[in-house]
């Protein structure tokens, strides 16, 4: 025992004279490993029906599909980076459909000025609701997953109690016609370039700015965070209210394309954005986790539905094969965590722990 | 010399249980102080007093020979006063770079910065000073703290109350859990940082090693100051002694 402690020591300084090259860094990634496996789908899918799959709508098909999930991921992933979680933004995405229909429906016509006043008003819905979840996460000290849960059903039977129930299709047509149906050029989707933005935007805020750092540092150890003086209550508070403002955003978009307000159908919305946040690489303990990956991990039940609804198979399969990678998806984080606080002296390559010979298991369990 | 720091008759009660009892403490410029005392006897609640983590019940601070009040942590940051703590308060998932400027960020100039932009390539830049100067056997920038060991953790820690401190730095137990090697670089880099100019104020159980590395020992017990050694001339009997009551040096 003694003697393999005394080889980790000396075995050390070793490990530090080495930092990892970008490109390993990039390598390691989970995102990217996400990336390959997508990229393996997409390549399987296509040679198996290469005319359906393999086509310009098809894939403008599947973007569309994840153009709303992705605004959402894009709070999401701020949250969960935080530590936190939202079950709420499909509820949230409701209600602020449900309020835009029906301040456009009062304002009346089919103007540009009332769908950008239904718009703003989507999207102060959203941000009002996360503000909500924010202070009862941060000041009243409450459990995200208790709050949230509360506001998902708050906010879906708030809609109920406005529309009774009944859902609303009263979306102005220059609204449907432009962001909902609406492509750039007559190719691009502008619902794809609107999501393209808010990710570009979220991926920007996290990663460079001090925002994005705070985001980080709260998430790994909110009580350094607040030892170095950084004011966590009010940066939770300020993730939360993003989160919900990306969803008052997505309650817009939806009601465009759908032209309806969809009351019934976002019961699995929050979880499907949170599971492609975790399978993209972001943690659930905090602190880890990039926006990149999120829509690499939104696009993989896109693209599963979508493949196999082409050929053929049961799309009841998606969710079995989803959930699969979910759970996946957590191990392998689980195990980098684990690694990690294992310290320096037993970092090792993830392929490691399944290739890893018995003798180094043994001088493990010592 | 002016104390750097000084503090006289600190008192503070929780309910019934005198944590500091009329304690005193100094400390000089360039110098490291050991504070001991057996478990209970004030530490804890000296050096929180002192950084600014706990109100005092009365007694009076002086910094430099000024009176001041350090009433909150951003008032002793404003002194020059840090403190690095036991559990570390480092972010495992952030790298040294980041952990390093944590709260403190540089930010880019113009538009960009009033933007949140940070200027990262002028923070690691000075990083890396820091991090040379002191010795840090810190090698992988880019890599988060939390998988590096346990030792480079310290050493970040302190590398980072040093790069901010300007008077004193408070270490609570560095060497604790430490392996022999990563020991002897905190202790090292201990005396570094006092080369600077910069009081060191150090808790520790392991009194070998505060024999070391210490120029003064005072002793703590039942909340009061009860004893100061120079820690050439004393002994680990000597010191033990002082903790338990046994022996009593009255001259403080």
């Amino acid at each position: 025992m003694s003697t393999a402690t005394g080889q980790q020591q000396a075995a050390a300084p070793a490990d530090e004279e080495q930092p990892k090259t970008p490109l390993q860094r990039l390598l390691g990634a989970q995102a990217f490993q996400i990336l390959g496996v997508l990229l393996i789908l997409i390549v399987l899918f296509s040679i198996a029906e290469t005319d359906a799959f393999l086509s310009v709508n098809n894939f403008r098909n599947v973007v569309v599909n994840v153009s709303i999930l992705a605004i959402l991921g894009v709070g999401m992933t701020f949250i969960i980076i935080t530590g936190g979680i939202d079950l709420s933004v499909g509820s949230v995405l409701v209600f602020s459909g449900v309020v835009a229909a029906k301040v456009m429906d009062a304002l009346g016509g089919e103007g540009v000025g009332v769908s950008v006043v239904g718009a703003l008003a989507a999207c102060a819905s959203g941000t009002l609701w996360g503000l909500f979840n924010g202070v009862l996460v941060a000041r009243a000290k409450v459990p995200p997953l208790i709050v949230t849960l509360g506001t998902l059903g708050m906010a879906l039977g708030g809609a109920q109690i406005i529309t009774g129930g009944i859902d609303l299709r009263g979306a102005p047509t220059v609204l449907t016609d432009t962001i909902g149906f609406g492509r750039l050029f007559g190719q691009i989707p502008y619902l794809a370039i609107i999501a393209l933005v808010v990710v570009a935007l979220g991926a920007v805020i996290l990663h460079r700015t001090r925002f994005g750092r705070y985001t980080y540092a709260v998430g790994s150890n909110d009580e350094a965070a607040r030892r170095v003086g950084v004011k966590v209550d009010r940066h939770l508070i300020l993730v939360y209210t993003l989160a919900g403002f990306c969803a008052g955003l997505a309650g817009i978009l939806n009601l465009a394309f759908y032209a309806s307000t969809t009351i019934a159908g976002q019961s699995n919305t929050a979880l499907n954005v949170i599971a492609g946040v975790v399978i993209g690489g972001t943690s659930l303990f905090g602190g880890i986790g990039t926006v990149a990956g999120t829509v690499i991990g939104l696009f993989i039940p896109a693209v599963l539905q979508n493949g196999f609804v082409i050929m053929g198979v049961q799309p009841f399969w998606q969710q079995v094969v989803v959930g699969a990678f979910l759970i996946a998806a957590v191990y392998v984080d689980q195990v980098r965590r684990a690694a990690a606080t294992r310290g320096a002296s037993s970092r090792r390559s993830l392929s490691s722990r399944f290739s890893r010979p018995s003798g180094a298991r043994r001088k493990e369990s010592q | 010399m002016t104390p750097a720091l000084e503090a006289r008759g600190l008192r503070r009660e929780f309910g019934h249980v005198r944590a500091l009892d009329g304690a005193d403490f100094d400390v000089d410029p360039g110098e490291v102080v050991a504070l001991i005392g057996d478990n209970g006897a004030g530490k804890s609640t000296l050096v929180k007093a002192l950084s600014g983590s706990l109100a005092v019940d009365s007694g009076e601070l002086y910094s430099d020979g000024q009176r001041v009040a350090i009433d909150t942590p951003a008032a002793a940051r404003s002194l020059g006063i840090e403190t690095v703590y036991q559990d570390l308060a480092l972010a495992p998932h952030l790298d040294p770079v980041q952990n390093m400027y944590l709260g403190r960020e540089v930010m880019r100039s113009g538009l960009l910065g009033h933007l949140g932009f940070m200027d990262h390539v002028e923070m690691k830049e000075n990083t890396r000073r820091a991090f040379a100067d002191l010795g840090a056997t810190v090698r992988d920038f880019a890599a988060p703290v939390g998988s590096m060991s346990g030792g480079q953790r310290q050493q970040i820690a302190v590398a980072r109350a040093a790069a901010w401190a300007s008077r004193v730095i408070f270490l609570d137990e560095p060497t604790a859990a430490l392996g022999v090697v990563q020991t002897r670089n905190v202790l090292d880099l201990i005396r570094r940082v006092r080369d600077r100019g910069i009081a060191v104020v150090l808790i520790s159980h392991s009194m070998p090693h505060v024999i070391e590395v210490a120029d003064r020992i005072q002793v703590l017990r039942l909340g009061r100051r009860v004893a100061t050694y120079d820690a050439k001339k004393t002994s680990m009997e000597e010191l033990v002694g002082a903790m338990t009551g046994a022996i009593s040096q009255g001259a403080t």
